[in-house]
């Protein structure tokens, strides 16, 4: 329950952790940008190479990038095994009715499974090393240019923040819900998962209501701290942005420029 | 001295009940006072302190905060001058952080990035949680998150603090912290308001007011409140340990003081008593 997306920050004091939260949420974007220029294998190397260099520099355990995979792996084989037997092109080393792998279709998935591998391991870098909050407030000065666009910014980040303050506190009242429906003999993990999926209607209603109730009091203290929205507000959190910060956007620049050299 | 808040003809309706629940209410609180509001559930003890704030609108009837009518106009005056604390302590939390939560109001008024830092520390070592800073409000107890909501009232320097049953939800051990710092804050040159269903707490005040169906029953020192105990039962209250006692001995014949004695004054009396004989 505990390895929600957002919350899986870890702490550690490394040169990424440093990393101001904006360089690195747009860095992590910016990433699955430049992965679709690899064509060849060099390219594919020169950003494993980028991948891994991030990923010792974090200094955080090999397996809690394993344990981002992991959810996905599904989703990886199933996308490697369509290149793989549906793919067109090169020459063709077996065939069986609509089915064929052929030399294109083996390169084409394995550059599919490594463009995978290092954009899940490059955005775990990012929800490792950045607490969710910081993350919350890089999203929104990523977002402030759509201000002129009237989207509500500053809403949306208040909305994000607020989101992810009641995370642990939903969480707490899930487990007392399951536990109480426990003792009224419902049982979470066996059957079948219809009967599964039917159980959870009953941690579901009490969960949604008492959310209302919560939205409810939250908006009335809100509204006594004299909040009312709109743009006026300052902010207390704030973000240095350090040289090292330069640096790194400069290295993603110099990739790029590898990356357009070394591509076909 | 002066009067810091006045409620002159309060006529409130909640549009799907029947009958109004307050008709012609009239309050006054002086600056500087401790007032304790008491009854039973939906008496309309909370629908009056948020009218008071401008959160709830009455159909008739005039408030003035320090002297200044609340109306839509200046109602974010008013909150500037009323800080309330709420119930339950995890639905009042803004922030994931506790310094920024306490922030959150300085936030809404705009105040420059030093000012809030200053204020913020400042605020969270009068209440004595300056060491819970960068902490995560759903780590604290229940008394240590009511603290840091009233660090976040604190920054915004308002004249007068509202308590709306802001210990019911603490233990017996938090109740007595927020109760203590209640007194503090009293000492201070606060005003405060505090809505509750325990005695204790409202012992400390300096006037209790007992809100029974929309109006007034009762008015006056928490002594003379308290000694009317038959009546505080019908009015479904908790009658305090200290006078359930004196019954008993009343009953066993022991001749008791009539007036109130809180927990601390009973032992002090019960020791003079053992002594004598």
């Amino acid at each position: 329950m505990n390895k929600l997306l957002l919350g899986r920050y870890i702490h550690a004091d490394s040169f990424v952790h440093k990393l101001d939260a904006r360089a690195k949420l747009f860095l992590s974007f910016y990433f699955i940008v430049i992965i679709f220029l690899c064509n060849n294998w060099q390219t594919y190397t020169l950003l494993g190479i980028l991948t891994l260099v991030s990923v010792v520099c974090s200094k955080i355990k090999l397996k809690f990038f394993w344990d981002g995979i992991r959810p996905l792996v599904w989703l990886i084989i199933f996308t490697v095994v369509l290149q793989l037997f549906f793919s067109s092109g090169g020459h063709v080393y077996w065939q069986w009715g609509i089915f064929r792998i052929t030399s294109l279709g083996i390169e084409n998935a394995i550059y599919i499974f490594c463009r995978f591998v290092l954009i899940v391991c490059m955005s775990t870098l990012l929800t490792l090393t950045t607490p969710p909050l910081q993350i919350a407030d890089g999203m929104e000065a990523l977002m402030k240019p759509l201000k002129k666009v009237k989207v509500p910014v500053d809403e949306i980040a208040l909305m994000l923040s607020i989101a992810l303050r009641f995370v642990p506190t939903l969480m707490d009242e899930t487990t007392k819900i399951m536990n109480a429906q426990r003792s009224r003999g419902v049982n979470f993990e066996e059957g079948s998962l219809w009967h599964r999926a039917k159980m959870l209607v009953p941690l579901l209603i009490p969960l949604f209501v008492s959310s209302f109730n919560r939205a409810e009091d939250l908006a009335i203290a809100m509204e006594a701290r004299g909040y009312r929205g709109g743009s006026h507000r300052t902010k207390y959190r704030q973000q240095v942005w350090h040289r090292n910060d330069t640096l790194v956007m400069m290295l993603f620049a110099v990739v790029t420029g590898l990356l357009i050299y070394l591509r076909k | 001295m002066g009067k810091i808040i006045e409620v002159k003809d309060l006529t409130f309706h909640y549009p799907d009940q029947k009958e109004p629940l307050f008709d012609q209410l009239s309050l006054s609180i002086e600056r500087g006072q401790w007032v304790a509001i008491i009854g039973h559930n939906g008496s309309g003890k909370s629908t009056l302190v948020r009218i008071i704030d401008g959160l709830l609108a009455p159909q008739a009837g005039t408030i003035f905060v320090d002297g200044m009518p609340v109306t839509p106009e200046n109602i974010w005056q008013i909150r500037e001058k009323i800080g309330m604390v709420f119930q339950n302590p995890d639905n009042q939390f803004v922030s994931a952080d506790v310094e920024g939560d306490v922030a959150f109001g300085m936030e809404n008024l705009g105040l420059d990035r030093d000012v809030m830092k200053y204020r913020v520390d400042q605020a969270l070592r009068k209440v004595n949680m300056e060491d819970f800073k960068g902490h995560d409000p759903s780590r604290l107890s229940g008394g240590q998150k009511q603290r840091v909501a009233i660090a976040g009232v604190l920054t915004l320097r308002p004249d007068v603090i509202i308590f709306d049953e802001a210990t019911s939800m603490l233990d017996p051990e938090g109740r007595q912290d927020i109760i203590k710092l209640m007194t503090k804050l009293h000492k201070k040159g606060y005003t405060l308001i505090s809505i509750t269903h325990n005695i204790d707490e409202a012992a400390m005040a300096d006037r209790v007011c007992v809100i029974d169906d929309g109006k007034i029953a009762a008015d006056s020192s928490p002594a003379e409140i308290f000694a009317q105990e038959k009546e505080l039962i019908a009015m479904g209250l908790d009658v305090p340990y200290s006078e359930r006692l004196k019954d008993e001995l009343l009953h066993n014949g022991i001749e008791v003081p009539h007036e109130y004695l809180t927990e601390k004054g009973m032992v002090d009396w019960l020791c003079k008593l053992h002594s004598k004989n």
